[in-house]
């Protein structure tokens, strides 16, 4: 076996069957990992994951602990994105702030993936503490595109994103507070999905912006994100940021099909300016096949769309502005010593973020501080309870909506990094989903100019199931989800 | 209300963020940029409107609370920087004044 199977589904089976054993799976997966010419890997956790597969390859021995067959994603080599935390491995969130921090414990995320026997082999490249929408602010060099080496791979979750798509791991892990997790699928042609807000426990992921951070999964098929949800959807007392709903059995939904249900089709979603034509036409194929697939196609107005940014440029920095407050110089990571205390925070602080996080913290503070919080923040949180109003209303005569993940293709490196702006509204219609707290999923869709297209679908809260549907029957009816890079396919 | 260069410098000493001249030059004009495409906010209407500090449907979610093992200090302080440890505790520079 040379390359990694192509999906957790066919891994799965040829590791039940004895065909290959986990820590063969591991070892093509680190060569791999560390053939990856695209910088997708901050550190590759090579005996980690020796000792994770050859535990595994006991448990599929009937040496497991408590004997009984392995779950799903026992054997699966995957990536975590580097803002998650993992015992013992160095975690750094793309951050010069955190070079070298190991941490003394988990994320319960990780913990869940451990007990499947899940199988880690290391830590992906992202946008400094997941500020970014191209890989570029990453304090540890940008991530390039395995479909073309100029361009970027979207963000923040680009190392992850590349991993599956240029076949180094079966899954992996991102974080999703603005799109960072659907963009980069998008941009990379695999499948990404971002949860419910409160869905998945977020103990031990490093905190951006609380009220829309959710972590959620990167795969090659919609059936492998069904199972890495079902691994870490459920409740955790550590995190008070939670539902308390039971793990869905989402994979019971996947063959139901579209047949009779309404999606909704936001006109506000396909008027944005700057939207690329190649994208638009790949997406509105999308729809005619899920029209021919028997779902009923409603055209649906989200008219706060177009104030989507601006909430999430008021929101996001300044939640992340007091996040990082913690990172002053004294319990761990980078310090620089100054005169006295204050001095020493200013000069960590200064070197240790880098440009956008600084930009970030300027505008968070901004807006927080005396005299524009109630004109800035407070302003912005009373929209936001408009925009969820209005997807509620939505969503009392649609099952699910379908969008375009992201208005382009992947750019060209270098091409938006002088631009703030330019780059936000890459997410334009990716954050809304967040403010709302709603569940969303891209799917490859085609590619355009040889670069890969994302179809958005978002559900109403808790009904990842209706999402999931949507999704599986777009992939069954098309060969999108096939298409691959060519250095990986050859 | 104009976000000039003393503007930048007062938020980054509130967020106690050193930064060069040529950091508050370039972010005085890119804040300029972005918060002026956030003014748009003002055209909405807001009247009555309370604000969401959170979509999650949860108020004070409660625990048992129980005795549990915190985190071992030894791989805690391992993660100190260099010179910020000592013994048990984290060295940081003298903050309160000595009585005279």
């Amino acid at each position: 076996m040379r390359s990694l199977p192509r999906s957790i589904r066919e891994a799965a089976a040829v590791l039940r069957r004895r065909e290959t054993s986990a820590l063969e799976l591991a070892e093509l997966a680190i060569a791999r990992a560390r053939a990856d010419e695209h910088n997708a890997w901050l550190h590759i956790a090579e005996d980690h994951a020796r000792a994770q597969a050859r535990a595994v390859d006991e448990w599929f021995a009937g040496r497991g602990p408590g004997g009984g067959s392995p779950p799903a994603l026992a054997g699966i080599p995957w990536a975590c994105k580097d803002i998650i935390g993992t015992k013992g491995v160095v975690t750094t969130a793309g951050s010069r702030i955190l070079e070298g921090y190991v941490p003394p414990y988990s994320a319960t995320v990780v913990e869940r993936l451990d007990a499947t026997g899940a199988v880690m082999i290391g830590k992906t490249n992202l946008d400094e503490f997941a500020m970014g929408s191209s890989n570029e602010n990453s304090a540890f060099g940008a991530v390039k595109n395995p479909w073309r080496a100029d361009r970027v791979p979207g963000g923040s979750s680009g190392g992850s994103a590349v991993a599956v798509a240029a076949g180094e791991a079966l899954f992996a892990l991102g974080t999703d507070t603005g799109g960072s997790i659907r963009q980069p699928a998008a941009l990379c042609g695999v499948v990404g999905m971002k949860p419910t807000y409160g869905r998945v426990p977020r103990w031990g992921v490093v905190a951006f912006a609380s009220s829309l951070d959710q972590v959620g999964p990167f795969t090659n098929t919609v059936e492998d994100a069904a199972i890495v949800c079902e691994t870490i959807f459920g409740k955790d007392e550590r995190d008070a940021t939670m539902v308390d709903l039971p793990g869905d059995q989402l994979r019971r939904e996947l063959d139901k099909g579209v047949k009779g249900l309404r999606l909704g089709v936001p006109k506000e979603y396909f008027s944005v300016k700057g939207m690329e034509p190649g994208v638009e036409k790949a997406v509105r194929d999308a729809l005619g096949v899920l029209e021919r697939e028997g779902a009923t196609l409603v055209e649906v107005s989200l008219s706060l769309t177009d104030h989507g940014l601006a909430v999430y440029y008021i929101i996001q920095p300044a939640e992340a502005s007091a996040n990082l407050a913690r990172y002053d110089g004294v319990r761990y990571g980078l310090r620089v010593d100054g005169p006295d205390l204050v001095e020493t925070y200013r000069r960590t602080r200064g070197k240790g973020f880098g440009p956008e996080v600084k930009r970030r913290m300027i505008l968070g503070t901004y807006a927080l501080s005396a005299g524009y919080y109630d004109a800035y923040y407070v302003k912005a949180q009373k929209v936001r309870t408009l925009i969820k109003a209005e997807y509620d209303r939505v969503f009392e005569t649609v099952d699910a909506l379908v969008t375009p993940t992201s208005p382009t293709v992947a750019f060209a490196l270098g091409a938006k990094v002088n631009d703030p702006l330019a780059m936000y509204l890459n997410d334009v219609f990716t954050l809304p989903v967040n403010i709302a707290g709603l569940p969303g999923i891209s799917v490859p869709c085609g590619l355009s100019e040889g670069l890969p297209v994302g179809l958005q679908v978002i559900a109403n809260s808790y009904q990842e199931s209706s999402m999931f549907r949507v999704a599986a029957a777009y992939e069954r009816a098309t060969p999108h989800h096939l298409a691959r890079p060519e250095q990986v396919a050859a | 209300m104009a976000i000039d260069r003393s503007v930048v410098e007062k938020v980054a000493a509130l967020a106690r963020i050193a930064l060069t001249p040529e950091e508050v030059e370039r972010f005085t004009g890119q804040l300029q940029v972005v918060m002026g495409a956030v003014e748009r906010l003002k055209d909405v209407d807001t009247k009555d409107v309370s604000p969401s500090a959170s979509v999650l449907p949860v108020r004070n979610v409660m625990r048992e609370d129980k005795v549990r093992p915190g985190l071992a200090a030894g791989e805690v302080f391992a993660n100190a920087p260099k010179g910020g440890r000592d013994g048990e505790f984290f060295r940081v520079q003298q903050v309160l004044e000595e009585r005279p």
